[in-house]
C-alpha cells in the first residue's frame, strides 16, 4: 500500500520533471505558448488590480468627505458649541469644526465680493454651521450619519456631496463586470491554447504512445505526462503573468505617487495580495490541466497500435 | 496457452485475412508461424495481442477468452505478453535502460526490482554495459536484442514475435532465434512469425503453416 502510494507519487514527480524537461527541449515553441498564456492571464489579473486600486481610492475619498450641517437661525453660539461637542463624541464622527455665523459672514464677505451689500444688512443672515468629518466606513454608514444629524432639532439641513463618488462607484462596478466577462473569455482562450499545444504534442509522440500501449500502458499512464505538460504550461504562464503585473506596477508607481501628491494624498498602489497571487497561479495550473485533459480525452483514444 | 477455434478475421475493407483457423499451443512450447507474405501471420499475432479482434470464432489466451476482454482491460492483459516487432519499436529519445524498463515502469514495479530485472534482461541478450546509450548507437541486430530484452523484462509466460529477423542477415538471424530458444528452455511459450523457411527448417521446432488465411499444414519441420 505504502509502496503503491510512493510509486504513484514518484511517478507524478517524474512526470512533472519530465514535462518541464520537454518544454525546455523545444524552447521556441514552448516560449511562444507560455507568452500567449501569460498575456491571457495578465490581462484580467492586471485589470483587476487596477479596479481594486480605483475602488480603494474612491473608498478613501468617500470616507474623507466632509459635510456641513447648517443649524437653525435661532440657535445661539453657546448651544452651537455644545452641539459641536456632542456630535464630535459620536463613534462615527472623526472631527467637527464649528463655523460660527460671524466667521461665516466674515469669510463670505471677503470671498464673495458682496461685502458692501452685506454691510447694509442689520442682521447676519447666515446660520451657525458644523463641518463634520465622518470616521470613514461604508457609504451606507455615512448616509446614516447624515440622516441622524438632520434629525436633530437644532439642525436645519445637511449638505452632503457624494454624487461624484457615487458615479465613480457605478463606473467601477461596470468595469468590474466587464473584467469578469474578459476573465471568462481569456480563461477559455488559455484552455484552447494549451489544448491545441497538447494536441500537437500528442501527434508528435504518436509512435511513442503506440509503443507504450503495446507494452501494456493504461490510458491513465499515457495521459499523465500530457496532463503535467498542460499544468506546466499553465503554471509557467501564470508566473510570467505575475512578473508582468509586478513590473508594470513598478513602472507606474512613480507617476501615481506624483499624481497623488498633487491631490495631497500619499496613496500607494496596491499590487496582487498573496491570496490573489495564489489564485492566479492556481488558475493557471488548473486551466492548463483542463486544456490538456480535454485534448487527451479527444485525441489519445484514437491512437491505437496497428 | 494459445487456443484458436474456428477463427475468422475480416478487415473493415472486406478483406478476409483468416478463414477458420483452429490450433493450440501448449504452455512451454515454441512454434513458428510460417507462410508467404499476405498469408495472415501478422493478423494472427495481432489477435493474440488484442491489437485486432476476431470476427468469428474464439481466441483463448491463458484460458482467457479475448472476446470478453473490454477495452479498458487490454493494457493489463498485454502486460502478460511480451511482443517483439520486426522494426523493434524502440523509443529513440530514451536510453536503452529506459526502453527495457518501460513495461516494468508501467506495471509499477519497485525501483530496485526495475534495476535488477533490466540488467538481468540485458545480460541475457548480451548487452549488459550498454544500458546508458541511446538505441541509435546500436546495430540493427543489437536493437532487436533490446526489443527482446524489453519483451522479457517483466517475465511474461508468453512471447510473440512478428518477423523478428526480417531485417537481419542470416548469421544475426540465427543468433536471435537462439536467444528465443534460451527463453523457451526456461519455460516461456514462444510463437514466432517468419517467412525465413531455411532458418525454421534448421531449428526444427513445431511449424504452423498458413496459406491465404487457412491452415496449410502443421507439424514438426
Ligand atoms: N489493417 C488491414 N486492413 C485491411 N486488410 C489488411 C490489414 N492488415 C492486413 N490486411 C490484409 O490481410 C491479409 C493478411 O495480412 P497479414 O496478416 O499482414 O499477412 P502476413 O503477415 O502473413 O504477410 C493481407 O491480404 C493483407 O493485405
Ligand atoms: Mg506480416
Amino acid at each position: 500500500m505504502i509502496h503503491r502510494a510512493r510509486h504513484y507519487l514518484s511517478l507524478h514527480a517524474q512526470n512533472l520533471l519530465g514535462a518541464y524537461g520537454r518544454l525546455a527541449r523545444q524552447p521556441v515553441g514552448s516560449t511562444m505558448t507560455v507568452v500567449v498564456i501569460a498575456i491571457a492571464l495578465a490581462l484580467p489579473a492586471g485589470m483587476r488590480v487596477l479596479v481594486n486600486n480605483i475602488d480603494a481610492l474612491s473608498g478613501s475619498w468617500a470616507g474623507a468627505i466632509d459635510f456641513s450641517a447648517y443649524l437653525r437661525l435661532d440657535v445661539d453660539t453657546e448651544r452651537a458649541t455644545e452641539l459641536a461637542d456632542t456630535v464630535e463624541r459620536r463613534a462615527d464622527v472623526a472631527q467637527v469644526t464649528h463655523v460660527s455665523r460671524d466667521d461665516a459672514l466674515a469669510e463670505f464677505k471677503s470671498y464673495s465680493g458682496f461685502g458692501d451689500a452685506l454691510d447694509a444688512l442689520d442682521d447676519n443672515p447666515l446660520p451657525h454651521a458644523l463641518v463634520v468629518r465622518p470616521a470613514g466606513g461604508t457609504r451606507a454608514e455615512i448616509q446614516a450619519l447624515a440622516d441622524a444629524l438632520e434629525a436633530l432639532p437644532e439642525v436645519d439641513f445637511v449638505q452632503i456631496d457624494t454624487a461624484w463618488v457615487e458615479r465613480l462607484r457605478a463606473i467601477v462596478l461596470l468595469v468590474e463586470r466587464i473584467v469578469d466577462i474578459a476573465t471568462v473569455l481569456l480563461a477559455l482562450a488559455v484552455v484552447l491554447v494549451i489544448g491545441n499545444t497538447i494536441r500537437l504534442e500528442i501527434n508528435n509522440r504518436r509512435t511513442e504512445i503506440e509503443v507504450v500501449k503495446l507494452v501494456g500502458g493504461s490510458d491513465a499512464f499515457i495521459r499523465r505526462p500530457f496532463l503535467y505538460m498542460g499544468l506546466s504550461y499553465g503554471l509557467t504562464g501564470a508566473i510570467l503573468a505575475m512578473l508582468t503585473i509586478g513590473v508594470s506596477l513598478l513602472l507606474i508607481a512613480e507617476p501615481v505617487r506624483a499624481l497623488a501628491g498633487l491631490y495631497g494624498s500619499a496613496y500607494e498602489l496596491r499590487g496582487l495580495t498573496a491570496r490573489e497571487a495564489g489564485l492566479l497561479l492556481g488558475s493557471g495550473a488548473i486551466l492548463g490541466w483542463l486544456g490538456a485533459g480535454i485534448a487527451t480525452a479527444r485525441h489519445l483514444r484514437a491512437i491505437e497500435p496497428t | 496457452m494459445i487456443q484458436f477455434t474456428s477463427v475468422h478475421k475480416r478487415y473493415p475493407n472486406g478483406r478476409d485475412a483468416l478463414n477458420g483457423i483452429s490450433f493450440e499451443i501448449a504452455k512451454g512450447e515454441m512454434a513458428f508461424l510460417t507462410g508467404p507474405s499476405g498469408a495472415g501471420k501478422s493478423t494472427l499475432l495481432k489477435l493474440v495481442a488484442l491489437i485486432e479482434r476476431p470476427s468469428r470464432g474464439t481466441v483463448l489466451i491463458n484460458n482467457h477468452n479475448t472476446s470478453r476482454i473490454r477495452r479498458r482491460q487490454i493494457p493489463y492483459f498485454r502486460r502478460q505478453i511480451g511482443i517483439v516487432f520486426q522494426d523493434h519499436k524502440l523509443l529513440h529519445d530514451r536510453t536503452i535502460f529506459d526502453n527495457v524498463a518501460l513495461p516494468l515502469v508501467i506495471a509499477a514495479a519497485r525501483r530496485r526490482d526495475i534495476e535488477r530485472r533490466v540488467r538481468a534482461a540485458l545480460d541475457q541478450v548480451g548487452l549488459l554495459g550498454r544500458e546508458h546509450g541511446l538505441p541509435v548507437t546500436l546495430s540493427a541486430g543489437e536493437q532487436q536484442r533490446v526489443g527482446i530484452a524489453r519483451a522479457v523484462a517483466s517475465r511474461p509466460d508468453l512471447v510473440i514475435a512478428d518477423e523478428p529477423t526480417g531485417n537481419l542477415d542470416p548469421d544475426l538471424s540465427l543468433d536471435i532465434m537462439r536467444l528465443f530458444e534460451r527463453f523457451n528452455e526456461v519455460g516461456v511459450t514462444i510463437l514466432i512469425a517468419t517467412h525465413d523457411l531455411e532458418l525454421v527448417e534448421r531449428l526444427g521446432h513445431r511449424q504452423i503453416k498458413l496459406e491465404a488465411g487457412r491452415l496449410a499444414s502443421e507439424g514438426l519441420s
